[in-house]
């Protein structure tokens, strides 16, 4: 049952841990801290539409607010002091208020250094972030009901969530409909976290680099070559017959 | 739990074999209570028509938590995201706990403030309303009083309130919600079989090889069916899925063959269905030759707008329902226009596509189960498009099996049980009689023990026809209880808001909030809700649930039906009957509450059977149990009545299952209708009997394609479809007030082609206008997401309060079932 006693929230425990960590320098807490901000780079800190890896975008920005100025849903927010983000900066926190994906793009429009990308030109080729289903315990649908809340709110639907069903053994009777991300459609806007019905979401976005692993290039997955190449990748090789008993009626 | 597992099954074999034998064992399913000192008991979602069991947990007289009933045999533990936040909808901050009057300086004013009351001063000014529209003498009955009801009332509150006004008042202007839900198919389903409801059963999602969805969005609207449904499809080789609908829905994620269609061309489809049958010569002759007749519709019969109306003007046979015997070969020769062109054209779907669905009802060895919601009731040509295809299935012989299924699916979670079944319709008595039949009135006014002539021969206003005479001060006195008409019903602009203000008329509306109904009224009414009362629903398939009272209600707020009750012993016989007829009955000088319901029948439980441990409002503050009274003479109708087939078990059976299905005899259940071995009406060597015809078959009804009442023109450019998503439950009153499903879904926004949107300058999150004949409605277009629409329409979702997207829409009814069209009308979008 839910009680008052909530787990640590991640982000909480991270920015707790940054500030201690700069606190513990010689010039003070406050001066710290704010050192500590100029190149933090928090874990949940969701850039708008078109920044850049973290440090380019730091480099880039002149923390002038324009961006958030037109941002038309006050999805975005420039870091405060205190703030685990980087004074100054735009940021936006998804659970909060997601990025509605713009078909103009405003906020790009409005960036007068490049540091929102001004030829990213269709907002479908945003990487804010990566959605990633964080806990399949708490996550309903994992269980068999259906939510699927954060499918149905994603302005990609069936591209960046899909549902994959599956047979609910327990039932026997009914399916199970598995929200399942894919990294190739995923904008990160971050509707899905902020519609998770759960009182801490399952489904959260984080920066690209945090949400995906990657496979080293020493092995390949067979099946997906072959099917790159259309035919297998060693052709012409053949099979000879079985010997098997032969069939009386 | 301190319950082991070997208790629970000897229980359980216990509860068996008493359930068989018809015997009840008091106290067996006393509610556990769990170690937190939660305790938990049987209820039912309160949401749609599907019936998932859930288990209640109250703690210190709240409702804390819910869980699915992992063995309820519909969902087996699971719910859908409505279902998940089942415990916070009797929670909304701004419930209604005492009634309010508009009033001015201490007296009432139609144009005054909502001002609290007590009870008694509700019930006497709603008496002196009453009354003064009431006279005892006129030969047509109380035609100026109505009553507007909800197929989300308990069995026994539909029951109560259907008794009052036709029994008690002489008015059979009763009406429910189900009206714009279900009406369409209830007229087929009379028309075709004679016994309102289908043959089938959820098995059939099992049973099936094949599923076609027409116009029912299940993906979303019944999420838990859809899992069973898909989980077939996974499982089960060679399993297929059709969809058709006017848009791409949730549903096509699983469609082996998806089909968009032309609004209103399903007509087309199916009769095109219907010849390839008989081409092909795939029929079952045997079947169709023993259980089956051929006949054709009236046709040209009008849109049920207001007779004034051009449409009703030129129409040649208005409202005319009747339908005409005629052979296979003539039926044969009136589908045969309707060829693979033909449909195609008419639909604008691929040929390909058309024959692919064809050949799987024309499989004899595909088990096909059809699923229809609101594409297929709310249409101008509701009952005929339901009927259409009962002739493909009955063609084929494919009914009344496992898996060969024509299944109307319900919305609400008992507009089957109480809607339906127990005569709240205007036309309606309980278990199927219809009040123009002398011999159902009759035998409706025998179990009643009130003198003839009490009930009106002629049908009541229906649901659209109220708001119209409200709006012409012909219906004066008014009562809604248990639904959301005013955001519900079409046309609000036109119809619905001015006669609710018409200061003619004096509006009642009980409701746990203050819906946009309820403060369109006079008065408002403090509702208990759910667990708040002890209730029965009876689902899509039949299955009828019980759960016991779990919780007090807030404040002053009452049942619906205790509402009712006591409204009744502000009237005297003589306030409402003649006086000849008084004089024949015996009950002169008796009020209606003594007439009706202190009767020896209703009164007859004492409460000393009622279950220790929980409280039960009405029954306590009436001296009696009044559930199992009202209940126990209501199933007098099943088992005395003229109709067969509707019959239920004892009053206890059923707080001591998981619902069961009827027709309940000897201690069995029935899962499908109409067929030898299953239905406990069919004898043996009968094989399959339509029992609900005299003759023992079902009617084939030829009906042509007839075009919808308005479409888009170069004024109006757009078909509008309204309709509902997941996240949200009709017009939101309890699902917009769980924070967590508003944030999921907080605003309606206009679903649109992409393309439709560029062309006129729109982006997407833009704020526009949907403008129609009747208003304009501000929202945002929305592009993306869960409904894919084609060029040339949009779907606006009505939950919203703040988007009130009947101000749009037409009141053209099918004319036959008197239920409104809300899928198809014309608008504009502009740029707000």
């Amino acid at each position: 049952m839910s009680d008052r006693s909530q787990p640590m929230d991640r982000r909480r425990f991270l920015a707790d841990t940054a500030r201690a960590a700069c606190g513990v320098g010689v010039f003070g807490l406050a001066l710290g801290l704010m050192a500590g901000q100029a190149r933090s780079r928090p874990a949940q800190a969701l850039r708008p539409p078109g920044a850049g890896p973290e440090d380019d975008f730091l480099g880039a920005c002149v923390r002038c607010g324009l961006c958030v100025r037109d941002c038309p849903y006050d999805t975005l927010k420039l870091a405060a002091l205190g703030d685990d983000v980087a004074v100054g900066t735009p940021y936006f926190v998804a659970r909060e208020v997601p990025c509605e994906m713009c078909e103009d793009i405003p906020c790009v429009v409005a960036c007068p250094t490049g540091a929102l990308d001004p030829d990213l030109e269709d907002i479908d080729d945003s990487r804010m972030g990566l959605a990633v289903l964080v806990d399949e315990e708490t996550c309903l649908n994992f269980q068999g009901l259906r939510c699927d809340v954060c499918y149905r709110v994603c302005p990609l639907i069936d591209k960046a969530i899909t549902l994959e069903s599956e047979h609910n053994v327990r039932t026997g009777v009914h399916a199970m409909f598995i929200p399942t991300v894919h990294s190739d459609a995923c904008t990160g806007c971050g509707k899905c976290e902020r519609g998770c019905v759960l009182e801490e979401a399952a489904i959260r976005v984080f920066p690209r680099h945090l949400a995906k692993g990657r496979q080293g290039d020493h092995y390949r997955l067979g099946w997906q070559e072959k099917a790159k190449r259309g035919e297998s990748l060693v052709p012409g090789l053949v099979d000879l017959p079985d010997r098997l008993p032969e069939f009386k009626p | 739990m301190s319950v082991t597992r070997r208790d629970f099954i000897k229980t359980n074999a216990a509860l068996a074999a008493a359930t068989a034998a018809g015997v009840t064992l008091p106290g067996i399913d006393k509610a556990a209570e769990a170690d937190d000192g939660i305790r938990w008991d049987k209820g039912v979602c309160r949401f749609c028509g599907t019936g998932c069991g859930v288990m209640v947990g109250v703690k210190d007289g709240r409702v804390v938590a819910t869980q699915g009933d992992p063995d309820a045999p519909v969902n087996k533990g699971l719910n859908c995201i409505k279902g998940y936040f089942l415990s916070k909808i009797m929670y909304g901050k701004d419930r209604v706990t005492t009634p309010l009057l508009r009033m001015t300086d201490g007296k009432f004013d139609k144009n005054g403030e909502f001002t609290p009351i007590t009870w008694d001063q509700a019930f006497d000014i709603m008496a002196e309303k009453w009354k003064a529209a009431i006279d005892p003498e006129d030969p047509k009955g109380a035609t100026r009083v109505g009553m507007f009801g909800s197929g989300q009332w308990t069995i026994w509150e539909g029951y109560a309130a259907a008794k009052f006004m036709k029994a008690g008042l002489r008015s059979n202007n009763i009406d429910p919600n189900a009206r714009h839900c279900m009406a369409s198919a209830v007229g087929a389903f009379m028309r075709a079989f004679g016994i309102d409801e289908p043959m089938g059963c959820y098995d059939d999602l099992e049973h099936a090889d094949a599923f076609v969805l027409w116009g029912a969005n299940m993906a979303e609207m019944h999420p838990i069916l859809w899992s069973r449904l898909t989980d077939t499809r996974l499982t089960k080789p060679g399993c297929e899925v059709h969809v058709l609908s006017t848009f791409e829905n949730r549903n096509f994620e699983l469609a082996d063959n998806p089909i968009v269609f032309e609004p209103q061309s399903d007509l087309a489809i199916l009769n095109f269905i219907a010849n390839y049958i008989i081409q092909t010569k795939a029929y079952d002759e045997d079947f169709i030759t023993k259980h089956v007749n051929f006949n054709k519709a009236t046709t040209d019969i009008g849109y049920g707008l207001r007779p004034d109306h051009p449409l009703e003007k030129k129409a040649k046979n208005p409202g005319k329902g009747k339908f005409h015997k005629i052979g296979f070969d003539e039926y044969a020769k009136l589908v045969s226009e309707y060829t693979l062109e033909k449909a195609s054209k008419m639909s604008g779907v691929e040929p390909e596509k058309l024959l692919r669905l064809a050949k799987v009802y024309a499989d004899p060895n595909k088990k096909v189960a059809s699923y229809w919601t609101m594409g297929f009731n709310q249409h101008v040509r509701g009952v005929w498009v339901n009927g259409l295809l009962y002739n493909v299935h009955l063609l084929m012989g494919k009914i009344a099996e496992p898996g060969n299924s024509p299944f109307s699916l319900t919305g609400q979670p008992s507009a089957c049980g109480t809607a339906r079944e127990v005569g709240t319709f205007a036309h309606r008595l309980p278990a199927d009689l219809v009040v123009k039949v002398k011999a159902h009135r009759a035998a409706a006014e025998k179990i009643w023990n009130i003198p003839p002539g009490v009930i009106p021969p002629k049908p009541g206003y229906h649901a659209v026809l109220q708001h119209r005479m409200l709006k012409d001060g012909k219906l004066n006195a008014y009562w809604v209880q248990c639904t959301n008409n005013m955001q519900a019903a079409p046309n609000m602009n036109e119809e619905g808001y001015p006669g609710y203000r018409n200061p003619a008329n004096f509006i009642v509306v009980s409701d746990p909030y203050p819906t946009g109904t309820a403060v369109s009224a006079d008065l408002i009414l403090p509702t208990a809700m759910w667990m708040e009362k002890e209730g029965a629903y009876g689902n899509a398939e039949r299955r009828t649930q019980f759960w016991r009272q779990q919780v007090d209600p807030p404040g002053e707020a009452k049942s619906d039906f205790w509402q009712v009750i006591e409204f009744s012993k502000r009237f005297k016989v003589e306030d409402v009957w003649p006086a000849d007829v008084i004089a024949k009955s015996g009950h002169a000088g008796k009020t209606l509450y003594e007439v009706l319901f202190a009767n020896g029948q209703v009164d007859k439980y004492p409460l000393t059977e009622l279950q220790e441990g929980f409280n039960n409002t009405e029954s306590k503050d009436l001296g009696f149990y009044v559930q199992k009274g009202l209940y126990e003479e209501y199933r007098r109708f099943q088992y005395e009545g003229p109709k067969k087939g509707h019959e239920m078990a004892e009053f206890e059976v059923y707080h001591q299952t998981r619902g069961l299905r009827w027709p309940v005899m000897g201690g069995k259940e029935t899962l499908w209708r109409y067929r030898e071995g299953y239905d406990p009406h069919v004898k043996a060597g009968q094989g399959v009997r339509f029992y609900g015809k005299k003759d023992g078959r079902a009617n084939i009804i030829f009906a042509p394609y007839e075009p919808p009442a308005e479409s888009p023109d170069a004024e109006y450019d757009l078909w509008l479809s309204t309709g509902r998503i997941l996240e949200h439950w009709h017009s939101g009153s309890m699902t917009m007030r769980v924070p967590e499903l508003y944030r999921a879904f907080p605003h309606a926004v206009l679903y649109m082609n992409p393309l439709d949107a560029k062309e006129r300058g729109l982006r997407r999150g833009q704020a526009v206008k949907v403008q129609t004949r009747r208003g304009e409605v501000e929202t945002r277009i929305e592009t993306r997401g869960r409904n894919k629409l084609p060029r040339g329409m949009v779907f606006f979702p009505w939950f919203d309060v703040n988007q009130l997207v009947n101000k749009l829409t037409l009141d053209a009814t099918d004319p036959l079932s008197k239920e409104t069209d809300f899928k198809k009308c014309a608008c504009r979008v502009v740029a707000a």
